[in-house]
């Protein structure tokens, strides 16, 4: 009789220490974050900005999260989809991450929402732009930090029209969604103030010989509108210098045909080209210069939009995660948190979401410079707080399809 | 020493089969979605054995087909509904309708300018992939791909989905099979081994060559609606050179010209890219030595390495 009763006393410690212990316990456990960027193939070089950008905040915060330590997983998507798929898996069912992040590429983006969503993990894209991710397909697992590609072109198309007071416009940009997009936030908002968008040449991605484009460039033009991404964008300033055009035709264009991933390659043929970007290394803000003083030290170069935007992704997961007291194991308390995000000074200035999941930041206008035998994007003009819908109404604009190569029509080729 | 008896030449495939079978309680649930993609590749791997081992002509445009099959899988189920039977067919059929236009076009030449023209017609394929914007979305590709419809089964889970691509390449072995065990297959062994000879002999060398070519060109799509459904994403990435490249690897490295060599290479390939990849940033490196290695060391595959070492030590020497 009183053996049971001791044994059932016991049973009964036990039983309130393991209630007391569960929780406790669950809460010391590492928050487990899988990032995914290409580390391999052509894309590696940008793959290697994103994680240096993403770890880099996580050190200066001593690898903590919310109290918690944070174990972080990267893996290689090699810039495939089919890659990407399978180590999203891998990422979820065997290394059971809390939260995902990263990816480059709109194809890829495009692949993972559908699977995000089944999954039910939280996926930050500080990178991947396509427009309709946060316009026509939303998914509501994935909290997109980054951008959409038009965004910074349609105020741009209005900068060039009213402020540059250019007329007409030859658009040449790499032939995907990411190039269409740009090319067609740009065109409507100028056409809109005035200007003429009068021929629109497409090279194919990746492509390194522009001979036979530049030589179609209407002379009667005011300016070229350029949209390079990484290798075509190494190569097609060089080029249009040297089919003489540069001295003609002032060079304008897309944010990443002249961003500090390939300005460091560039030579004078760039100097003066005028983009608008999300975020611009010369930013002169006393945070920027910090971060990219500190990136440089760490990684012996100037910091990317790539660097930065997966630098404040992971500053992201960590604001929202203190928002709920370190409990992301609520996956849907954790997804609201991310949704509530709003930070006031990121290296490149006030970043909040909207209602559809775009981003509302700052956009830079910006304009290669020479400083210290260095080629830097000086920051000509700021537009704050810039909505993906700039300034149409959201339920109008999105009546309307998806910015595409023919949308809008090219009028006045 | 007569030829082996079937029961000893089925004894490895069936061993293997039964392995298969009877893997996925064992094995982490992305150990098993790599299997699955393994065995997908297997069939497409199959089926350009078919060209490549079997009748001697290499092709890098055989993504093209695979790509024909996924995107019948996209764009049926994403904007029609359609069920699993109908994308089947049409994916296959368009596969064949393709390769026979292809074929007609290729086969006019050999050697490498076969590759010259085959490598131009998958990059064909991949530019209306990338393209045809309105039918394919192009760059973006076609998400949300649903797992197959109208069967009397769920595939919900990555265990049915495993066992039914599995069943879908042991279909598609059996069907290899018979065509290279039957005269024509061994007719196209002969034309590979000497065209001329099998011209001398009356035989109406194009024609074969066209029927295996077409034939592999239906398997590949075959293929591709099974990777469509697995992925449950279509994009031109699934048609590029690279993954032609990567195929014709998997041919090459479990050895040409024995169906379960491109399978198991398909396999090693697979799994390989996937896993080494978990474990180090170097992987391209490992899988380029296991190449030369192969090239090296083994010219005729894995497969041909272990037949050539079995019957050499067995002593009978042919």
């Amino acid at each position: 009789m009183r053996g049971r009763r001791i044994a059932s006393l016991l049973i009964a410690v036990a039983l309130v220490g393991l209630a007391g212990l569960g929780p406790a316990e669950a809460q010391k456990g590492p928050i487990k974050v899988g990032f995914m960027a290409p580390t391999t193939g052509g894309a590696a070089q940008v793959g290697k900005d994103m994680v240096n950008g993403f770890q880099m905040w996580l050190d200066e915060h001593g690898g903590q999260i919310a109290g918690r330590k944070v174990e972080v997983i990267v893996e290689d998507t090699q810039g495939l989809p089919a890659v990407a798929l399978t180590k999203l898996r891998k990422l979820v069912e065997s290394d059971k991450v809390h939260v995902l992040a990263g990816l480059l590429f709109a194809h890829v983006g495009y692949a993972l929402a559908p699977k995000v969503d089944e999954y039910k993990i939280p996926m930050l894209y500080p990178v991947v732009s396509a427009d309709d991710l946060s316009q026509r397909k939303p998914a509501k697992w994935v909290v997109r930090t980054g951008w959409t590609s038009s965004q910074p072109n349609q105020p741009f198309g209005e900068y060039v029209a009213k402020t540059l007071g250019y007329k007409r416009v030859v658009t040449i940009a790499n032939d995907y969604a990411f190039g269409w997009e740009q090319v067609a936030g740009f065109q409507r908002t100028f056409e809109e103030n005035g200007g003429q968008v009068v021929q629109k040449l497409w090279p194919p991605l990746n492509t390194t010989d522009f001979a036979p484009y530049l030589s179609q460039v209407r002379k009667d033009a005011d300016a070229v509108f350029a949209v390079m991404v990484a290798a075509s964008a190494l190569r097609f300033p060089k080029q249009f210098q040297d089919a003489g055009l540069k001295a003609k035709l002032p060079l304008i264009g897309g944010g990443t045909t002249f961003d500090e991933f390939v300005l460091p390659s560039l030579g004078d043929e760039a100097l003066g080209g005028v983009t608008p970007l999300i975020y611009s290394a010369a930013l002169d803000t006393p945070i920027n210069k910090r971060f990219v003083n500190d990136y440089r030290t760490q990684f012996g170069k100037v910091p990317s939009y790539y660097s930065e935007t997966c630098y404040t992704a992971a500053r992201w997961i960590a604001e929202a995660a203190k928002a709920v007291g370190g409990d992301i194991e609520d996956r849907e308390k954790y997804l609201a948190a991310l949704r509530k995000v709003e930070i006031p000074d990121a290296p490149r200035g006030p970043i909040k979401l909207d209602q559809w999941g775009g981003t509302i930041q700052n956009i830079y206008v910006r304009r290669v410079e020479k400083k210290d035998n260095e080629l830097w994007n000086t920051v000509i003009h700021t537009y704050p707080n810039v909505s993906q819908f700039w300034k149409y109404n959201p339920e109008e604009f999105l009546k309307q399809p998806v910015y595409d190569r023919n949308n809008p029509a090219c009028k006045y080729c | 020493m007569a030829r082996p008896g079937p029961l000893a030449r089925l004894w490895a495939p069936g061993l293997a089969l039964a392995l298969l079978l009877v893997a996925p309680p064992f094995l982490s649930s992305f150990f098993l979605t790599l299997l699955t993609q393994a065995v997908i590749y297997a069939i497409l791997a199959m089926s350009l054995d078919l060209v490549l081992g079997y009748t001697g002509l290499s092709s890098l445009g055989h993504a093209a087909y695979l790509g024909l099959g996924a995107y019948s899988v996209g764009i049926l189920t994403t904007r029609h509904g359609a069920g699993f039977w109908t994308t089947l067919a049409v994916g296959v059929l368009l596969a064949v309708a393709v390769a026979a236009v292809f074929g007609l076009v290729a086969l006019r030449a050999t050697g490498v300018y076969f590759l010259m023209i085959t490598l131009a017609l998958g990059m064909v394929a991949w530019g209306l992939a990338h393209r045809w914007v309105s039918l394919t979305q192009g760059d973006n590709g076609i998400s949300s791909v649903p797992r197959p419809a109208g069967l009397p089964f769920s595939l919900a889970g990555a265990v049915p989905y495993y066992y039914f691509a599995l069943g879908a390449f042991v279909l598609a072995y059996l069907v290899l099979r018979t065509v290279v065990g039957s005269p024509f297959g061994r007719t196209l062994v002969g034309i590979r081994e000497s065209e001329s000879r099998m011209r001398t002999l009356g035989y109406h060398v194009w024609l074969h060559k066209y029927v295996g070519f077409v034939i592999a060109g239906g398997i590949g799509g075959f293929a591709g609606v099974f990777w469509a459904y697995y992925n449950g994403f279509v994009s031109p990435t699934d048609l590029e050179l690279a993954t032609s490249v990567e195929t014709l690897l998997m041919v090459a490295l479990g050895g040409r010209g024995t169906l379960v060599g491109p399978a198991l290479g398909a396999g090693l390939i697979v799994i390989l890219k996937n896993l080494v990849s978990v474990y180090t940033q170097r992987w391209l490196l490992i899988l380029g030595a296991v190449y030369i290695g192969t090239i090296v060391y083994a010219p005729e595959g894995v497969v041909g390495a272990v037949r050539q070492w079995t019957t050499s030590s067995k002593g009978d020497g042919t």
